[in-house]
């Protein structure tokens, strides 16, 4: 059993929700961001998701493609977010880390090395928001071999032939955007989200995670309510180019905005 | 590596994922992945459909004015002193430029499918304008999509856009070029899937963009072919066409693609010469990766981000290229290399002394390098240039460079 399937069967067996946060690595500054990874966990975390830097973010709205360029102005590359995993590692080997990123940075650094490193490095699940399924036939591969698990996103738009054939290909869980839109956008609909996701979970046995528009305790709790997990990206993303200046002001802060949805998570009738 | 292209092998790509050897394909987030697909199948209906094939040709032959000519460049030949040089003249389309052919052709397939609202991408304007033109046309609702950067240095053809009634957003991420442009286009298009089309101004971009795009623009190869056939009675030996992201090239390009005698030469932007770095030449000086939907050559460092490009010409500054070029130079099919911003600028002002047609700068490119190979060729070889588009748009440009106020 992967770490991810393992945190999330856990989850489950207590009737809770996992709270998986998005932070982009190298934002504000290479040497902060293990820092902020330990934040993420004492502040509720159960998975994180890594950001890999990419020049030309295109699914992702003004808030991380600012992340994105202040990461690559201090030069994060894909070798370096390893390397940050691999440092993270020495003082936890329980919190499962999925990089989403774009996938030019993979091919530069080559797929076989690319998989290799990330098993090195501790890295237990791969997003690649520019691959879907039918691109992914050289590289999901390398990720299955070495139990990465591959996590594919489904949308709004997403035909039930398709949820069925995307989930073929995922391990670990699905990621369901929630809204036809970039990150950031801030237009869920929780009720089209709960119609879908049901919908979903006929649909796959894998977990169902749900990610963009989730901006607070509320958010997160009606999201909660109806999914296996909430990922939570822009807000706490907005919340570092806020607080760059001062990284202990920036942990406070990171805490402050997670501690409420984890406890409205951890509220919720199970 | 040269391999023999049959009709067969052509008409089977890209193959049924949008792949052309090992470039091309889809690579966009899940949101987009049903409208593509959805496009791609209502493309291959309407494809063989004769009611919109013959609205399509009306529209060209009505609005665009085509067939354009097939014009002997005498002067220009006489002082090259080698092979005889044709002009192929895209830029008396309407709008000034080829991209009008694959702009009315979509914005058709638009009003086929019921989309009203249109969103482009647009570099130096050219498209933005053709694609605003053709909205006006048609009443639909119009966004382009630019650079900030650009929206400054073309704001002639900003006015156009406006003036034909559309809204230009200027973008202002990234390095507020075309990248960024489309990379916003990519944006808006998540945001509003439903009833938006979205208008591709060049062969790139996920399946089936590359493919509707050189569908659409090959009208101008199949005409050169037969007016060629009709004016020096045999084929050209050499085709020259410039290579930004690539539609006037493949447009040119593929109807002679099984044509083995025929030459084929796309001329990419060198800028300050490719040993600088600051140029916008992949093909030439890339490798192989993936950015805008679709894998093909690209400008990128070692870690895999987006290069910044340079060059003279605004159409030409984009760090990929259609994944088809990318092809036909693996297989050795087409011969793509580059010219300086300042070969070009020597080519531009070359054609307008002597022929007094002054391109744009991106077709002065092609110039530049249709000149040098003319000469290296005996007199009853034939070369043929695709005059891409007009130079209007960049008189504020080269006046610049002269260090004229306008």
């Amino acid at each position: 059993m992967s770490r991810i399937e393992g945190v999330l069967k856990t989850l489950k067996g207590q009737g809770r929700k996992a709270l998986i946060p998005y932070i982009t690595a190298g934002d504000p500054h290479p040497d902060v961001t293990v820092d902020l990874m330990h934040t993420l966990v004492e502040a509720g975390a159960d998975i994180i998701e890594l950001g890999v830097p990419f020049s030309d973010p295109m699914a992702d709205g003004p808030v991380i493609q600012l992340a994105c360029e202040r990461a690559l102005k201090h030069g994060t590359s894909l070798r370096q977010v390893l390397a940050m995993v691999k440092e993270f590692r020495t003082k936890d080997i329980e919190t499962p880390v999925v990089l989403m990123g774009y996938l030019n940075p993979m091919e530069a650094m080559g797929y076989e090395a690319f998989a290799d490193a990330a098993v090195d490095a501790g890295v237990d699940g791969i997003l690649t928001v520019d691959l879907p399924p039918e691109e992914a036939d050289d590289v999901a591969p390398l990720f299955t071999e070495r139990k990465l698990d591959a996590i594919f996103l489904l949308a709004p738009t997403t035909t039930d032939e398709r949820i069925r054939a995307i989930s073929e290909h995922s391990s670990g869980y699905v990621y369901y955007v929630s809204f036809k839109g970039v990150t950031g956008a801030g237009k869920i609909n929780v009720e089209e989200v709960a119609t879908k996701v049901a919908h979903i979970h006929e649909l796959t046995a894998l977990p169902v995670g749900v990610g963009f528009g989730i901006r607070d305790a509320k958010t997160a709790a009606a999201v909660g309510q109806v999914s296996d997990g909430v990922i939570v990206g822009s807000v706490l993303v907005d919340t570092i180019a806020r607080n760059q200046a001062d990284t202990d002001e920036l942990k406070r802060a990171l805490k402050d905005l997670l501690h409420p949805m984890r406890e409205a998570l951890d509220s919720l009738d199970s | 590596m040269s391999v023999k292209l049959t009709e067969e092998m052509l008409k089977a790509l890209p193959d049924a994922r949008g792949h052309f050897g090992a470039f091309g394909g889809r690579f966009v987030s899940e949101t987009l992945m049903d409208s593509l697909m959805t496009l791609e199948k209502q493309y291959n209906e309407l494809k063989h459909d004769p009611e919109f094939q013959a609205r399509f040709d009306k529209e060209l032959a009505d609005y665009v004015g085509r067939p354009t000519p097939l014009y002997f460049a005498e002067r220009l030949t006489r002082e090259t002193g080698g092979a005889q040089i044709w002009l192929k003249r895209e830029d008396l389309c309407h709008t000034g430029a080829h991209k009008v052919n694959n702009t009315v052709g979509q914005a058709l397939l638009a009003s086929f499918l019921g989309k009203k609202r249109i969103i482009a991408e647009t570099g130096a304007g050219q498209h933005g304008v053709a694609t605003a033109t053709v909205c006006a046309r048609l009443g639909l609702e119009c966004h382009v999509f630019m650079g900030a950067e650009d929206v400054q240095r073309q704001s002639l053809n900003v006015f156009r856009m406006k003036l034909l009634g559309a809204e230009v957003h200027a973008v202002e991420s990234g390095s507020r070029t075309l990248k960024d442009a489309m990379n916003d286009a990519m944006r808006d298009w998540v945001s509003y899937v439903d009833e938006t089309f979205y208008i591709i101004g060049t062969v790139a971009g996920p399946h089936p963009y590359p493919m509707l795009v050189r569908d659409f623009q090959s009208v101008i190869g199949r005409e050169t072919r037969r007016q060629a056939l009709e004016k020096t009675g045999k084929l050209p030996d050499a085709l020259v066409a410039c290579v930004g992201g690539g539609s006037n090239a493949i447009g040119m390009f593929y109807p002679f693609l099984a044509d083995e005698s025929v030459q084929l030469y796309g001329v990419e932007a060198g800028g300050l010469g490719i040993e600088t770095g600051k140029h916008a030449a992949p093909l030439c000086a890339g490798r192989p990766g993936v950015l805008h939907g679709n894998r093909t050559y690209l400008m990128e460092d070692e870690n895999g981000q987006i290069a910044g490009t340079h060059s003279v010409s605004a159409g030409l500054d984009y760090p990929g290229v259609g994944p088809e070029h990318s092809w036909l130079k693996d297989i050795g099919r087409a011969n793509y290399v580059s010219v300086t911003d300042d070969e070009a600028m020597e080519g531009f002002r070359k054609l307008t002394r002597v022929e007094g047609i002054m391109p744009a700068l991106e077709t002065a490119h092609a110039v530049a390098y249709a000149i040098k190979l003319a000469a290296t060729m005996d007199k009853d070889q034939t070369v043929v240039i695709n005059v891409s588009g007009r130079g209007d748009k960049d008189i504020n440009t080269v006046a610049k460079l002269e260090g004229i106020e306008i």
